[in-house]
């Protein structure tokens, strides 16, 4: 079984706790004077997403996790399960909900995101920072309102819904964040 | 950062230029009072037997078995003390294994040295100096702090760690929220990462301060003064929670030197570290005789960090190990 000492550690890193995968959010070597050395780092546990600090005697080992992170077109839903495929080698594979999680409202089929695999089966999808979608329900648009003033919510094909400035109209293409599920931009043909 | 800008140094070229200039003052620091510049070999048959400092090792031809890289110019400067060298200063560069982080890089530059006749508050007056000739304002002064390494628990954590026991000291450590490791610590180490996470980053927030009398069993190279609890006349400086600098007033006794290293070697064996050979020929220069002095290891680019107001290491170095 794989595993890294204390000294190959850095942010990124994928180790397992507990029977857990976790990635290494900040690591800081810390030494008194003469004395023992030690670890100290920051993990986050790609199951849950929370967020715990651990401490490492220094030079002691810790298991690798199998988690690799991957490009993969999103393929189409059969309502239980999300199919995702890498298109270096076709294979496929299938995300539970609980996998997919909030990245669900911005997943267009065809659409590049990234798969986080743990022992070869999703355990993460992460939608891309910026998506471009097309509004399919709004208030129409109030015309020559381009420079400031209100907000409205507008669905997109996805589902998802955001607030938009009022100028725009339903079957335009917007350009979303979905990290923090805000309005960017119009997309222009 | 792309792969192509790896050729690139780490540390800006205008800290160089402080760095160089905090190197001549150095130098003229030591001029003013008579202290002579020595280089001692970076090879040794020897290595330091503290079971918390790995040595790098090589080999070179002609030459029977293994060679250790120092980790500090300590044991030939002493010898060279011995020797009757008088007052000695070093600028070093040292090898550690294992060493790497924000503050560490496996090889770094010691500023080291010895000053005859003066016990451990002394020599703090004169590190205050020095440090107030890098660091101070255009006066070249800083004031400094002192306080003694049980007051420096008492006001962070209200522990006492001469007198604390293991479940005290995991206590302390379960109130303020530090997480342990999966292997038991000793008594020892418990006080180290009560140190390094509780203690230290509060230390010198506002200006230098100097922590002094250590508990026995963290002597090093000190002496031991006698008195209730014993104590190692040991000192090390603290910045803006980072340490700068260690000093003993200077072991002399033979014999209670080479009881130290076996317990090291003993200590090593325990926590499943090779030994290393001890330095019989700074045993024999203690033998014969070395000067009552004290002596101090500063480092030297952490000072150059605080001249720049860097954040890392790297930043100070050419070329960090990771661009080596």
């Amino acid at each position: 079984m794989a595993s890294y000492q204390t000294n190959e550690f850095r942010s990124g890193l994928k180790i397992l706790l507990d029977g857990d995968p976790y990635t290494i959010v900040e690591n800081e070597f810390v030494k008194p004077g003469k004395g023992q050395a030690f670890n100290r780092v920051r993990v986050r546990n790609l199951k849950n997403g929370r967020v715990v600090d651990k401490t490492f005697k220094s030079g002691e080992s810790v298991e690798a996790a199998d988690v690799v992170e991957m490009d993969m077109q999103y393929l189409y839903s059969d309502g239980e399960f999300w199919h995702f495929m890498d298109p270096s080698s076709y294979e496929q594979y299938a995300a539970e909900a609980a996998a997919v999680g909030d990245s669900l409202k911005w997943l267009k089929e065809e659409d590049v995101c990234m798969v986080t695999l743990w022992n070869n089966s999703p355990l993460l999808v992460t939608a891309p920072n910026f998506v471009e979608l097309t509004i399919t329900e709004t208030d129409p648009g109030l015309r020559g309102d381009t420079a400031q003033g209100g907000v409205k919510p507008a669905k997109l094909e996805t589902g998802a819904v955001v607030r938009v400035p009022l100028f725009l109209e339903q079957g335009e293409v917007i350009k979303v964040d979905t990290r923090n599920g805000e309005y960017v931009s119009r997309v222009k043909d | 950062m792309t792969e192509s800008d790896s050729w690139r140094p780490t540390a800006a070229l205008e800290v160089l230029r402080l760095r160089a200039a905090m190197l001549s003052r150095a130098r003229a620091f030591f001029a003013q009072r008579d202290v002579l510049e020595v280089e001692t070999p970076v090879l040794s048959i020897a290595g330091t037997t503290d079971p918390n400092i790995q040595s790098l090792t090589t080999r070179v031809s002609g030459f029977p078995g293994t060679l250790y890289l120092h980790t500090s110019p300590e044991f030939p400067m002493k010898r060279l003390l011995a020797a009757g060298s008088g007052d000695i200063y070093q600028f070093a560069r040292v090898f550690r294994d294992g060493e790497t982080g924000r503050r560490h890089n496996p090889e770094f530059t010691l500023l080291e040295y010895y000053r005859l006749g003066m016990d451990h508050h002394a020599l703090m007056d004169d590190v205050a100096e020095l440090v107030g000739c890098l660091l101070g304002d255009e006066h070249g002064a800083i004031a400094c702090r002192r306080m003694s390494y049980r007051d420096a628990f008492m006001q962070a954590v209200e522990l006492d760690p001469m007198t604390a026991d293991r479940a005290l000291l995991l206590e302390t450590l379960s109130r303020h929220g530090v997480p342990l490791p999966v292997d038991p610590l000793s008594a020892a180490q418990l006080t180290d990462l009560i140190m390094a996470t509780l203690v230290s980053p509060g230390l010198g927030r506002e200006q230098p301060c100097f922590v002094y009398d250590f508990p026995v069993d963290q002597a090093a190279l000190a002496r031991i003064r006698a008195g209730h609890p014993p104590v190692a006349e040991r000192f090390e400086l603290f910045f803006q929670g980072m340490e700068l600098a260690n000093g003993f007033h200077e072991l002399c006794d033979q014999r209670e030197q080479r009881r130290r290293f076996a317990q090291d070697n003993a200590l090593r064996v325990q926590e499943g570290l090779p030994q290393v050979t001890a330095d019989e020929r700074m045993l024999q220069a203690l033998d014969s005789g070395l000067p009552d002095c004290a002596g101090v290891a500063v480092g030297f680019d952490r000072m150059v960090m605080l001249a720049a107001g860097a954040r890392q290491l790297s930043e100070v170095l050419a070329f960090a190990i990771l661009r080596a």
